[in-house]
């Protein structure tokens, strides 16, 4: 079960891995998560589903290694199983005919904006795509997010590929050029995101961002995924992960994404000493 | 017969106990177990039987407990109770058995919950492996939600009479809220994985990582063949009390924490890869069974962390004697150095950096009686006042998980999301479909919990036999 069928290097410490679930790959939705556990001791942490294939039974994830769980997940190899997988989690994203929707990817968040693009160029959008990062080798799934997006907009800090800032500059290009937008979909750090909600503010845009806050169930039994959403408390797991940009109380959960920061910079240097030694 | 005192549980010293995990109550010697037993009268109309939700035979098995015959002794339990190494752990005896047992009258009652986990755990050592007749009624197999207490039940009921089962559990352990919510230190995992064990030998399927309302539908369920599906998902939705501050960093539902800590391991962090945080100060609001697990929880969490310098609370709005948690855990609370801070409702909390410092306090006091008669608590104006508290936990009540009924449209619940089912029969209004436990009743106990498990298991046979009276 969980069998790592492929992997593969997308940039820099981003693995993308093709895994055999095929009940999950039959429910999947764009929008949706998964929770997953490596190593017995592991912790439940969310990926987002970037891809599924219903008929081949598979999903797609791609894991940005930065902290224990993702470098574990990081040292699996083709062959190998995920000790556990759980899903589809989330409410799926509210996919519709609407026009003109620009999505906005950055970083790991373009792998879980894929599939929302593609579902609203399926349902009949005309889909711009803006997507960065900091450098050419941390930009993923460019060719990916050509094939699913009408326009393709790549931007790195550096400059190295595409146009040189931030997609929040992109995004603003397009708003001053007078461009009809009826929806913009962000998926992102918190802090990109928050930024995007404010570039689209002003002028009434209707903006969904997918949110990440710390997840320990996923499944709507511990509440440690709340968020503040127009003063209401909201469970992330269940009743999101997408919500209303305009609505979010950003500062609220870029705190506390900070609730374990300690113990988690403490497990990293636990967890490299342990490979050092080749345990 | 000269009276007799009630035979102490051997316990953990205090001073020992709050720096390990480990159980807390010994258990009964065999001696001590005996001459327990020995106080039984052997009623001949037994009351305290009319106390036990699931109506074992009292008398009986402790009768046989007298007579050193524990084999006997167990197998009366098991004829009932199909947990009882669990029930003789947690069930409020108190509030059932023990409670109508003649001898309360004029002195303690019979111990009956000490001798119930005497005799299961004798059995534990020696329990046989069930040579039950395999999946023999073909064609039939019944779906099970979830993998707590209830669905457990169902599980084995049904295996035994032959149906293939299959139970689905939406977390990576199965046991629901024995493996989750009660510590190890009152509920020991081992036992718990036992009695999944047990289940399993029957030939149950059971299947972690499978979200029902997710992975599959109900209605998937039983359009993939399913001729049952038993919904025992329990009330696992945490509620938060809804003053300001909640949000804070250091704040956490009873579910959050215990998880962190029970299933997750979290007190072995960083061999356990997941975190929890406790603070010197610990303010946990509530007063039922889960906020006295809170409570000692974080005391032994604390202690490792900072030695003596902890101060653990419960802040209850109430008196004491309202407190809904079993005498016997506020008593283990107590020794251990938990502090009551009764009659006192939080109103606030604040914190620096994102993170909790304090909770703003409203005194409270006993006033007219209401229609029950009993003294109600009202604020007393102006009586604020603040205690320091960097780890707040909030165990204030749970509810229904809502996914289950929102991807099930025509199986109905109440107003607070719970499923109406039938209460002798488990039945609910979509055809094919059964619940029972805490997603029909809200939070209650193991017992009651297994106990709507076997009516239901027993509704589902005679339905699939075509002997259902409806």
């Amino acid at each position: 079960m969980n069998k790592i069928l492929h992997k593969t290097t997308v940039a820099d410490a981003t693995s993308l891995f093709v895994v055999d679930a095929p009940e999950i790959a039959r429910k999947a939705q764009p929008g949706q998560f998964v929770i997953l556990r490596v190593a017995e001791e592991g912790e439940r942490f969310p990926l987002t589903i970037a891809d599924f294939d219903r008929d081949a039974g598979t999903l797609t994830i791609v894991s940005l290694a930065i902290g224990v769980s993702t470098m574990l997940l990081d040292s699996l190899q083709e062959g190998d199983n995920i000790t556990d997988l759980v899903g589809p989690l989330g409410t799926p994203t509210h996919l519709e005919k609407l026009g003109e929707v620009v999505c906005v990817g950055g970083g790991v968040g373009i792998a879980a904006i894929h599939p929302v693009a593609r579902g609203f160029k399926q349902a009949g959008n005309r889909v711009t795509s803006i997507i960065g990062a900091k450098s050419r080798s941390k930009l993923l799934w460019e060719d990916r997010m050509a094939a699913v997006s009408d326009e393709l907009i790549v931007t790195t800090d550096d400059g190295s590929v595409g146009r040189q800032g931030f997609v929040t500059q992109r995004l603003q290009e397009l708003i001053d050029a007078g461009r009809r937008i009826d929806l913009v979909f962000s998926v992102g750090p918190t802090i990109m995101m928050k930024m995007v909600a404010g570039v689209t503010r002003p002028h009434g845009i209707k903006t969904i961002v997918s949110l990440n806050p710390v997840m320990m169930d996923g499944t709507g039994m511990c509440g440690g995924c709340r968020v503040e959403v127009g003063g209401e408390q909201k469970f992330a797991c269940v009743d999101g992960p997408d919500f209303d940009a305009h609505q979010v109380d950003f500062d609220l959960l870029l705190s506390r994404l900070t609730a374990y920061k300690q113990e988690e910079a403490h497990a990293v240097e636990c967890h490299c000493h342990r490979r050092q030694q080749g345990k | 017969m000269a009276r007799i005192p009630r035979h102490e549980m051997p316990r953990q010293k205090p001073e020992d106990r709050k720096h390990n995990f480990s159980e807390v109550a010994l258990g009964y010697t065999e001696e001590m177990a005996i001459a327990e037993a020995q106080r039984c009268l052997g009623c001949k109309k037994p009351a305290c039987v009319e106390g036990c939700p699931v109506g074992i035979d009292i008398p009986g098995f402790i009768m046989k407990i007298k007579e050193r015959d524990q084999a006997g002794a167990i197998r009366i339990l098991r004829d009932k109770n199909s947990l009882p190494a669990v029930c003789g752990r947690v069930c409020p005896q108190e509030e059932q058995c023990e409670k109508l047992c003649i001898l309360g009258k004029k002195g303690e009652p019979v111990a009956i919950g000490r001798l119930e986990r005497f005799a299961a755990d004798m059995e534990r050592a020696a329990r046989p492996v069930a040579d039950m007749p395999r999946h023999t009624v073909s064609g039939r197999k019944i779906a099970v939600v979830g993998s707590g207490p209830s669905g457990l039940t169902v599980a084995g009921d049904l295996a035994k009479l032959g149906y293939s089962v299959t139970v689905f559990e939406a977390l990576h352990k199965p046991g629901g809220v024995l493996v989750y919510g009660i510590p190890e230190f009152r509920l020991p995992k081992a036992i718990v994985q036992e009695e999944v064990d047990y289940i399993t030998k029957l030939g149950v399927e059971i299947r972690t990582n499978v979200v029902i309302g997710r992975t599959h539908t109900v209605q998937e369920l039983l359009d993939d063949g399913f001729s049952a599906v038993y919904i025992a998902s329990g009330a696992g939705l945490p509620k938060f009390k809804g003053i300001p501050g909640e949000q804070l960093n250091g704040v956490l539902s009873a579910n959050e924490f215990l998880t962190r800590s029970n299933l997750m391991k979290a007190y072995d962090f960083p061999r356990s890869h997941t975190p929890i945080r406790v603070g010197r100060r610990v303010a946990v609001i509530g007063a039922g069974n889960v906020a006295m697990d809170s409570a000692r929880t974080a005391l032994r969490l604390g202690m490792a962390a900072y030695g003596d310098d902890v101060e653990v609370s419960i802040v209850y709005r109430r008196s004491r004697g309202e407190m809904p948690a079993r005498a016997e855990e506020i008593e283990n609370a107590e020794e251990e150095g938990v502090v009551l801070r009764l009659l006192t409702d939080p109103i606030e909390l604040r914190g620096t950096d994102g993170w909790v410092r304090e909770m703003e306090c409203l005194q409270m006091e006993l006033g007219e009686p209401d229609e029950s008669g009993r003294r109600r608590p009202v604020p007393v104006e102006g009586s604020n006042y603040s205690i320091p508290a960097d780890t707040v936990i909030v165990a204030i009540a749970t509810a229904a998980n809502p996914l289950i009924r929102a991807t099930t449209p025509d199986l109905e619940s109440n107003k607070w999301g719970y499923i109406i089912a039938d209460e002798q029969t488990g039945r609910t209004t979509k055809e094919g479909v059964w619940a029972g436990g805490d997603i029909v009743t809200g939070a209650a106990t193991v017992i009651l919990a297994m106990g709507a498990g076997r009516k239901a298991a027993m509704d589902i046979h005679a339905a699939l036999s075509g002997n259902s009276a409806g």
